[in-house]
């Protein structure tokens, strides 16, 4: 099977964490390693700033200060200030929720839409499944990010039309992903074993296909909120997403890109955010997913 | 994938065979995307007219708007509009801009040459670095290869726009070595293409250490070994081939990397391309020239994964078998 969306490549090249392979190595009750404790507080944090932005900035994320235009980072503004004097630092914060909201928006899109087809290809009939894993490879033939940029030219810009444009665009690789976990299921011994008890066909299917089918592409879905959030935020960058004044970190680098001579301060931090972000979706979202795997083995 | 799909016994050599059946399942897909980029523009809300003449603000005559549908074809039946549309297709006939009102193979032609420059180059450097690192740090002391995952998890995980923007305030700002802005010349291909090549190395060199590493496991490692053979030699000569199974894999991820990367570098360094023309089609909706890019880029990733696949048994002889 080939590798075309980020979040396969990112799950597809998660090294081996803890102990070397060998005597010794066997799974025993312990902590996570420190860079999954990092990463997950880091995502607390983010969170936090989502939903409660007052907790963590004290400033208003629109107010503007002309006799502080670009001010270098300093005890007043810790993060400096941008081009009308609005606190960066405060702009992250308050982003944070658009960021999070993308991430999270689209990718509960592509897992729900794809699921049902990947569930429906998987235990459907032959011809369901033929064609919708066709119309699933025509999808897979567009990089996502063109994908997007052609729901975005239907639709139109704006933070929600760029949500739907993601998420969109990532339903191709779940699908195909949930139907490849259908299929290894279908025989599974445990969903034989529940037929010969005498549970229903629809049964099973609620209670042991979908749930076994569908988790491990959840685990693989939360490093997809970290790409979808980029994703998001180059939509912006690029002056199709969220647009001006909202804090949004695309588009603070993209407003950025005018001052990145005079203002270095201003093009660092909302692109530091957005690389903490997705370093953290990738690190918790593999270790998630390597617990999982031990759990099976 | 395709392995399934040639599991009864063949009658013509099975290479070919194969070959066969993927040529044949990818021109069903650029059909099948085809088709899907003429339904887009036909549920697109809002009349291609319009925006053919100039927008919603403009208010043409209904003899105009008549004149223009019909030199579009808008007043044919969808079916005939279909057939129309694939009959052009084959003959490399995208349509017409609504904006530039010039062919779309025509505009596609003009800016095809610096993207596939900006590309290919983004594309080799990415590789070329991956191999580079994967060789040198599979296997070697845990500090390195710690140093080395931890380098790649960052810059796999930054934004290449950021990543552009930090390069354009170092080396053009800062020390003044590129231009900021611009195709002319070499110089100003150096920092769009590391932007785009730095994160999809990041990625690729992660999946081919672990793959090395799988490799320098097999016995005939240690059967190379004993016969003398050096470090390298045994990296280079022998683990490696094992190695590039999972990394042609990975071609599809490469090549989205490398549009998508294309559509930000050029906006953010001004560069001529069809990333720009694509920006500034979708901004004002013209739709033939977005899908006619679009479209481009599925039948590139197609070919490209057809040939991916049909390296696969040179690469490794084993699946010979497999594949027959």
């Amino acid at each position: 099977m080939s590798v075309s969306s980020p979040v396969e490549a990112l799950a597809a090249s998660a090294p081996e964490e803890g102990a070397p392979i060998g005597i010794g190595a066997r799974r025993v009750v312990r902590l996570p390693p420190v860079g999954v404790l990092v990463a997950g507080t880091v995502l607390v944090l983010i969170v936090l700033a989502a939903l409660v932005p007052q907790l963590l900035a004290r400033q208003d994320a629109l107010a503007v200060d002309l006799h502080h235009v670009l001010a270098a980072p300093s005890g007043r503004h810790w993060l400096g200030t941008d081009e009308n004097g609005r606190d960066v630092y405060t702009r992250l914060v308050y982003g944070a929720h658009t960021s999070l909201w993308l991430g999270f928006g689209a990718v509960a899109i592509g897992l729900v839409v794809g699921s049902v087809l990947g569930v429906a290809a998987g235990l459907g009939a032959r011809w369901l499944d033929l064609v919708l894993m066709r119309l699933v490879d025509v999808g897979l033939a567009f990089p996502e990010i063109l994908l997007a940029l052609v729901v975005i030219a239907v639709l139109g810009g704006g933070t929600a039309n760029a949500l739907i444009a993601i998420g969109v665009a990532g339903i191709p690789s779940y699908a195909r992903l949930v139907r490849a976990q259908t299929l290894t299921l279908r025989r599974a011994q445990f969903v034989e074993s529940a037929r010969a008890l005498g549970v229903s066909r629809v049964g099973v299917v609620v209670r042991h296909v979908v749930p076994n089918a569908v988790r491990p592409v959840v685990v693989l879905a939360t490093i997809g909120v970290g790409t979808a959030a980029v994703a998001g935020a180059a939509l912006s960058f690029l002056g199709l997403g969220t647009p001006p004044p909202d804090p949004e970190w695309g588009s603070m680098l993209s407003t950025a890109r005018n001052y990145v001579g005079n203002a270095w301060w201003y093009s660092v931090f909302p692109g530091l955010a957005i690389t903490l972000l997705v370093c953290s979706t990738t690190v918790v979202g593999r270790h998630l997913q390597r617990r999982l795997e031990g759990r099976r083995a | 994938m395709a392995l399934a799909l040639t599991t009864r016994p063949a009658r013509r050599h099975p290479l070919v065979r194969h070959a066969l059946v993927r040529v044949a399942t990818g021109v069903l897909v650029i059909w099948g995307a085809a088709t899907l980029t003429f339904l887009t523009i036909h549920i697109m809300p809002g009349d291609p007219v319009q925006a053919i003449v100039g927008g919603e603000n403009a208010a043409p005559t209904a003899a105009v708007l008549a004149q223009v549908r019909r030199q579009y074809g808008f007043d044919q039946p969808l079916v005939v509009q279909y057939a129309r549309y694939l009959g052009g297709l084959l003959r490399g006939d995208l349509g017409v801009s609504y904006q530039m009102h010039q062919p779309v193979s025509v505009v596609i032609g003009q800016q095809l040459g610096a993207t596939v420059q900006l590309a290919v180059a983004a594309g080799a450097v990415a590789i070329g670095l991956a191999l580079v690192v994967a060789l040198l740090t599979a296997n070697r002391r845990r500090a390195v290869r710690s140093t080395a995952s931890g380098a790649e998890l960052i810059l796999a995980s930054t934004p290449s726009f950021w990543l552009g923007l930090l390069l354009l305030a170092a080396f053009s700002y800062g020390l003044h070595w590129f231009p900021s802005i611009g195709n002319r010349g070499p110089a100003s291909l150096v920092l769009p293409t590391v932007m785009i090549a730095l994160p999809i190395a990041a990625v690729v060199s992660q999946v081919l250490r672990t793959a090395l590493e799988d490799a320098l496991e097999q016995p005939f490692i240690v059967t190379a070994r004993a016969r003398g053979l050096g470090e390298a030699a045994v990296r280079v000569g022998h683990a490696l081939r094992h190695a590039l199974t999972p990394l042609v894999t990975m071609a599809g991820f490469v090549v989205g990397g490398l549009f998508g990367g294309a559509v930000i570098a050029e906006s953010l360094f001004s560069r001529q391309g069809l990333g720009r023309i694509l920006l500034t089609a979708v901004t004002s909706q013209d739709m033939p020239v977005v899908l006619g890019i679009v479209l481009l880029s599925a039948a590139v990733y197609v070919v490209v994964n057809i040939v991916v696949d049909l390296l696969y048994p040179i690469i490794d002889p084993r699946l010979k078998g497999a594949v027959a």
